[in-house]
């Protein structure tokens, strides 16, 4: 078995010594990978899937982290009985590694040129060589005008920009295995698919081992051969990836793809002649001479959910912004009951508060850390006196906290105490406290990971039909959107560009920019992907 | 950069101003220079002369406004003590204090920036925890206190460098060194500080994973981010010692700004306090802009 | 930290470890840092110094005796308030230290507090209020900045008497700009964060989000710069009483102590010495615990406090 693979790691285990005792980070994981062949480890939050990257990539700190056992063998011999020296001439030029959110991992202040020019200056290559060789790349990653940005920084690009940089930088020195750990995770879908694309042709002309570690069974399907599924520091299934989506054997592996988003019954369209409880007329929203929100009109009815998609610089998180009165709109009316609340005074504003409320993104940030549930709960109690006289807040706070499925005793613990969906949970009582009628969801699900993505969105159903609410479902996740809302809308560059029952727009878009959209979307069946991907490279030759 | 500067301008002097029309007033309640210069028994005509001699019979008011019209043309008026120009005085002091706070700083900065970094390379290792220790002692040192154990010590002691004065190069070793103490150990803590954020951060785990140095990681990766927070620190420790280092310049008996203004506060020498503050303000402005210009220097993000 | 447990979730695991209280939690993570234990002890001392020494020691540290005179220190034979050795009218210099220690931490502690809660304030109202205001407060810290404590310090003892409460006033105006500004640059960070935002939603008056949402975020950064201000005010006031225009006897401070040792430094060094020492063992305890402060607030340092250190 020995040397059979380019690169093996066996019975790795790693622990972290943190102040709630040890944490096994992973344990006993297996898995290896070889010359021209894509491995995926798929796995949520918390579940160790980058821990083995990190090990190989010798990036654990030791203390507080511990490799307890094991050995990593690349090429047959185990690097983690190698010197420093060894492992540092290892990593850049025969395992390379690129990474989530490239903004914070390129350097910021020096040029992008200098960044990739290093990889291969530290490893032997001359100053001038090496500019030649970056010129190349860039070319190769796709950088337009590459010749003069080789010198630019790195907030000078966009973001699928960067990851190509990040790209172009690990490929310098055409390593044998490249480690891409969740390489797409933050790019909009259409450029999320370029990148992967990228990646695989790279691939091909290379014959580079691949380990893409994930979350996405849409990004497995898309791109791997062999995937292996980890939970909690173990791997609970391996196999190769059509096998481990059309028969998985352990039950967490069927969970995970059961909860994939966009597999449900579209919802019908709701009766248009209710009278709306939100009508927004050409509303604009400019920064000075960029305009975010152009024009825009539409409604809500009541027990609607009306959700905008688009990609990040749409605007549609300036719509939000702009209804729940956190930035003045430039121009344009958005009646509540027929009251203009973008005029509206102060008094009535406050009143206005009780019925629109906003789920936000990030619950992690949006739950203030030094505020117990309790007050984070009642403070809407404290801001609006009429509600509730004291003396009853601690049973509504009860009340509420179990309507989203959290029990009283978690009252009296702060936000860091739980999970990512909990404080999710929290955030929606603390907004179902002021008994809205409208509540604006910006991007409320993405930051979870997909398991508890569909409880969430399970509750806010559930909460929709109990108290009739109508939501704004700010997305960019699709099979989200077609799951839940009635009605979408399609922006781009601060323009709607479609807007129709959710149907109408997966089934059958008017729009190109729309129907790019939506095949730049990854399914998480290997077979439906690969039909998928046929048809998506129709649509660009065409 | 064009209109930054002329705003960093404007909202400097509007402080000066500020500052000004403060210590103008001020300093005038702090007694009257007569009793002070003339001899207890001097006539009231003889203190009628010397008052009328510096204007100081004029109205508060009055002399404020002879003198902002002598200020608007540099003329800051001649000193009560020393009957020369204040502005000479304060020229002659600066130019030493100048000099005093130019060596140290450059000796700090160079100093904290290396053992710094170097410490925060291994956070809690031998190396971290003797640099740590010592830097707060320094950051917790009371000058004068070391200044005169030091003079025991070095000059009456072991007779190895003059107690006070100018001169020789001998003559800095002391106040260069005491000077030296708590800016370092300050702005070594920033460094360190700075440092291990900048090593915990993304960018550089990506130049561990390309196989980047060590010593590149530190020096190239790391000591240019972390130098952000710590030009601002290194900046407010040049300030001070630009306002004169009042107490090592006593005790030393060096002839710097820091004396002068203590000496002309005590002698009601209103003409240099306020020469004196204002180019030390001057000096700070023109520091304050070299700093801004470092900043955008480092990180090609900040534009002005 | 390079490898989080996960670095794409970038959320700690979750503790349901049962709290224990918060009292010990600190002291254990007091106790895993050694110095920062000690400093902590020598401060309390300090503190029990400054409030029980004047009580119990007035008499000794006031009366004058000639066999004292410039006795010199580690002489055990005699009483133990002369262990340090005596002054030039035979005062025992141990029992001057302990009853200093009053005038001493009450003026910085003093000059501390007001400056913290004054600068703050302002900080708070330039971060959160529109950008005149801001302006003109900050144009206000330009001038304080500037403005020679020296000479502010001449013209309020000249103005008013060299008193305990004047000079704290002196003092707490100099030290109200690093206040003002880092909770101004704090504020200004914490205010776009998503919890202030959540609750402009619910229709929070500014007043609640400043004082309830932001504060409690800003205050241990500011606590831990207090920690580092009071050394640095301790400083100050002792150089003052050294120049002559502080505290000014038959008042003591520390700084005044070492002053009035000075012209016996080649005779009687232990007058100016331990006085001193004294100074700089007490600066030198606030700072190795704000030092140690400022890694337990820091979660990504923190950790460095609640493991275990590693055998090797």
């Amino acid at each position: 078995m020995t040397g059979d693979h380019l690169l093996e790691v066996r019975n790795l285990s790693v622990d972290f010594h943190t102040a709630g005792g040890t944490v096994h980070a992973v344990r006993n994981v297996n898995w290896h990978l070889g010359r021209g062949e894509t491995l995926a480890i798929l796995g949520e939050s918390g579940s160790g899937k980058s821990v083995s990257a990190s090990a190989i990539m010798n990036l654990i700190d030791c203390p507080p982290g511990e490799i307890v056992s094991g050995e990593i063998l690349f090429e047959g011999r185990d690097v983690l009985k190698m010197s420093q020296e060894e492992r540092r001439d290892l990593n850049g030029r025969r395992i390379a590694m690129i990474f989530q959110d490239p903004l914070s991992h390129l350097n910021p202040v020096y040029t992008v040129g200098f960044q990739i020019a290093e990889v291969m200056t530290t490893h032997g290559t001359r100053k001038a060589e090496a500019r030649a060789r970056v010129l190349d790349l860039l070319e190769r990653v796709g950088i337009p005008e590459f010749e003069t940005k080789i010198d630019a920084y790195p907030h000078q690009f966009s973001g699928g920009q960067r990851q190509r940089l990040m790209i172009a930088m690990a490929l310098a020195l055409k390593p044998d295995i490249l480690i891409a750990d969740e390489p797409t995770t933050a790019l909009d879908v259409t450029v999320q698919a370029q990148v992967l694309e990228l990646l695989e042709e790279l691939q091909q002309e290379t014959g580079m081992g691949m380990l893409l570690i994930t979350h996405d069974l849409g990004v497995v399907a898309e791109t791997a051969d062999r995937v292996v599924v980890m939970n909690s520091g173990e791997i609970v299934e391996a196999g190769t990836a059509r096998d481990v989506y059309h028969a998985p054997s352990h039950p967490y592996t069927k969970k995970l793809i059961g909860a994939v988003p966009g597999a449900g019954e579209m919802a019908e369209p709701l009766d248009t002649g209710i009278k709306p409880v939100l009508e927004v007329n050409r509303l604009s929203k400019h920064y000075g001479n960029f305009v975010a929100l152009d024009k825009v009109s539409l409604t809500v009815l009541p027990g609607e959910t009306v959700a905008v998609v688009g990609e990040s610089g749409s605007g549609k998180s300036t719509l939000a912004k702009t209804l729940l009165r956190l930035e003045e709109a430039t121009a344009g009316e958005a009646l509540w009951e027929g009251r203009d609340l973008v005029t509206m005074g102060q008094p009535e504003l406050f009143d206005l508060r009780r019925d629109i409320q906003m789920v936000f993104q990030d619950p992690t940030q949006s739950l203030n850390p030094r505020m117990s549930v309790h007050d984070i709960v009642a403070e809407a109690f404290v801001i609006h006196p009429q509600i509730l006289p004291k003396s009853q807040w601690r049973d509504r706070v009860r009340e509420l906290l179990a309507h989203v499925g959290l029990e009283a005793a978690h009252m009296s613990r702060y936000p860091h105490q739980f999970s990512g969906g909990q404080r999710q949970r929290i955030a929606i009582a603390r907004a179902l406290a002021l008994e809205p009628r409208l509540i604006i969801c910006d991007e409320a699900v993405s930051a979870l990971d997909v398991s508890i993505q569909a409880q969430v969105m399970g509750l806010l159903a559930d909460l929709q039909k109990e108290f009739g609410l109508s939501y704004l479902f700010i997305a960019h996740d699709l099979p989200v959107v077609r799951d839940f809302a009635h009605r979408v809308i399609v922006m781009k560059n601060g323009k709607i560009v479609e807007q129709g029952p959710v149907a109408q727009i997966f089934d059958a878009p008017r729009e190109d920019y729309t129907r790019n959209l939506i095949a730049a979307g990854l399914h998480p069946d290997p077979d439906i992907q690969a039909g998928r991907r046929a048809a998506r490279l129709e649509l660009q030759g065409a | 950069m064009k209109s930054f500067l002329q705003k960093r301008a404007v909202a400097s002097a509007i402080s000066l101003a500020g500052l000004i029309v403060l210590v103008f007033f001020l300093s005038r309640l702090t007694g009257d220079p007569t009793t002070l210069y003339l001899p207890v028994d001097a006539s009231l005509e003889s203190r009628e002369q010397f008052r009328e001699l510096h204007g100081l019979n004029d109205p508060l008011i009055v002399q404020f406004g002879s003198y902002l019209s002598d200020l608007a043309r540099l003329d800051f008026g001649d000193s009560i003590r020393r009957s020369e120009p204040a502005l000479d005085a304060v020229l002659r002091a600066f130019v030493w204090t100048l000099q005093l706070a130019v060596i140290t700083m450059s000796l700090v900065t160079v100093m904290a920036i290396i053992v710094g970094s170097l410490a925060a390379f291994h956070v809690g290792g031998v190396f971290d925890r003797i640099a740590t220790f010592f830097s707060l002692i320094g950051a917790s040192a009371p000058d004068f206190w070391i200044a005169i154990v030091a003079i025991v010590l070095f000059s009456v002691n072991l007779g190895w460098v003059p107690t006070s004065g100018t001169g020789t190069v001998w003559h800095w070793v002391l106040p260069v060194a005491v000077l030296f103490i708590r800016p370092f150990g300050l702005i070594l803590q920033v460094v360190r500080g700075s440092m291990i954020t900048v090593l915990s951060s993304a960018y550089v785990k990506t130049a561990r994973a390309k196989g980047v140095r060590n010593r590149a990681i530190i020096f190239v990766h790391g000591l240019r981010n972390a130098m952000l927070p710590v030009i601002t620190v290194i900046g407010d420790q040049a300030a001070a010692l630009l306002n004169g280092a009042v107490v090592v310049e006593t005790v030393f008996g060096f002839p710097g700004v820091g004396k002068l203004m203590i000496d002309s506060i005590l002698q009601r020498d209103f003409t240099v306090v306020l020469a004196a503050i204002f180019v030390t303000a001057v000096a700070i402005f023109i520091m304050n802009i070299i700093i801004d210009i470092i900043y955008a220097v480092l990180d090609p993000r900040i534009r002005y | 930290m390079t490898t989080g447990i996960d670095s794409a979730g970038g959320t700690t695991p979750i503790t349901e470890v049962p709290q224990s209280s918060a009292a010990r939690q600190i002291f254990r993570m007091l106790w895993r840092d050694k110095l920062a234990f000690a400093a902590a002890i020598f401060l309390v001392l300090m503190v029990l110094c400054a409030v029980l020494g004047p009580l119990m020691l007035e008499d000794q540290a006031t009366r004058q005796n000639l066999r004292g005179r410039n006795a010199p220190p580690f002489d055990f034979s005699r009483d133990w308030l002369f262990w340090l050795g005596g002054d030039t009218l035979g005062r025992p210099l141990l029992a001057r230290i302990i009853v200093a220690a009053q005038n001493t931490l009450m003026v910085a502690a003093g000059a501390v507090v007001c400056s913290l809660i004054i600068g703050t304030t302002l900080g708070l109202v330039a971060g959160y209020s529109g950008p005149r205001t801001s302006q003109v407060i900050m144009r206000f810290a330009d001038v304080i900045m500037s403005f020679p404590s020296l000479l502010l310090a001449v013209i309020v003892l000249y103005m008013l008497s060299p008193s305990v409460g004047n000079l704290v006033i002196v003092l707490a105006i100099t030290r109200i700009p690093v206040y003002l500004r880092t909770s101004r640059a704090e504020v200004l960070e914490v205010r776009e964060r998503m919890f202030v935002q959540a609750a402009q939603v619910m229709g929070a008056s500014g007043r609640r989000i400043v004082f309830r949402h932001i504060l409690p975020i800003v205050m241990p950064t500011l606590v831990t710069i207090a920690t580092l201000d009071f050394a640095f005010v301790m400083l100050a006031e002792s150089s003052l009483s050294f120049l002559g225009i502080g505290i000014q006897p038959p008042e003591i401070t520390w700084g005044l102590m070492v002053s009035q040792g000075r012209p016996y430094l080649t005779t009687a060094w232990w007058q100016s010495f331990f006085p001193g020492l004294a100074i700089i063992m007490t600066t030198l305890s606030l700072n190795l615990l704000s030092n140690w402060m400022r890694t337990a607030l820091d979660p990504v340092q923190r950790w460095r406090l609640e493991i275990a250190r590693k055998k090797k």
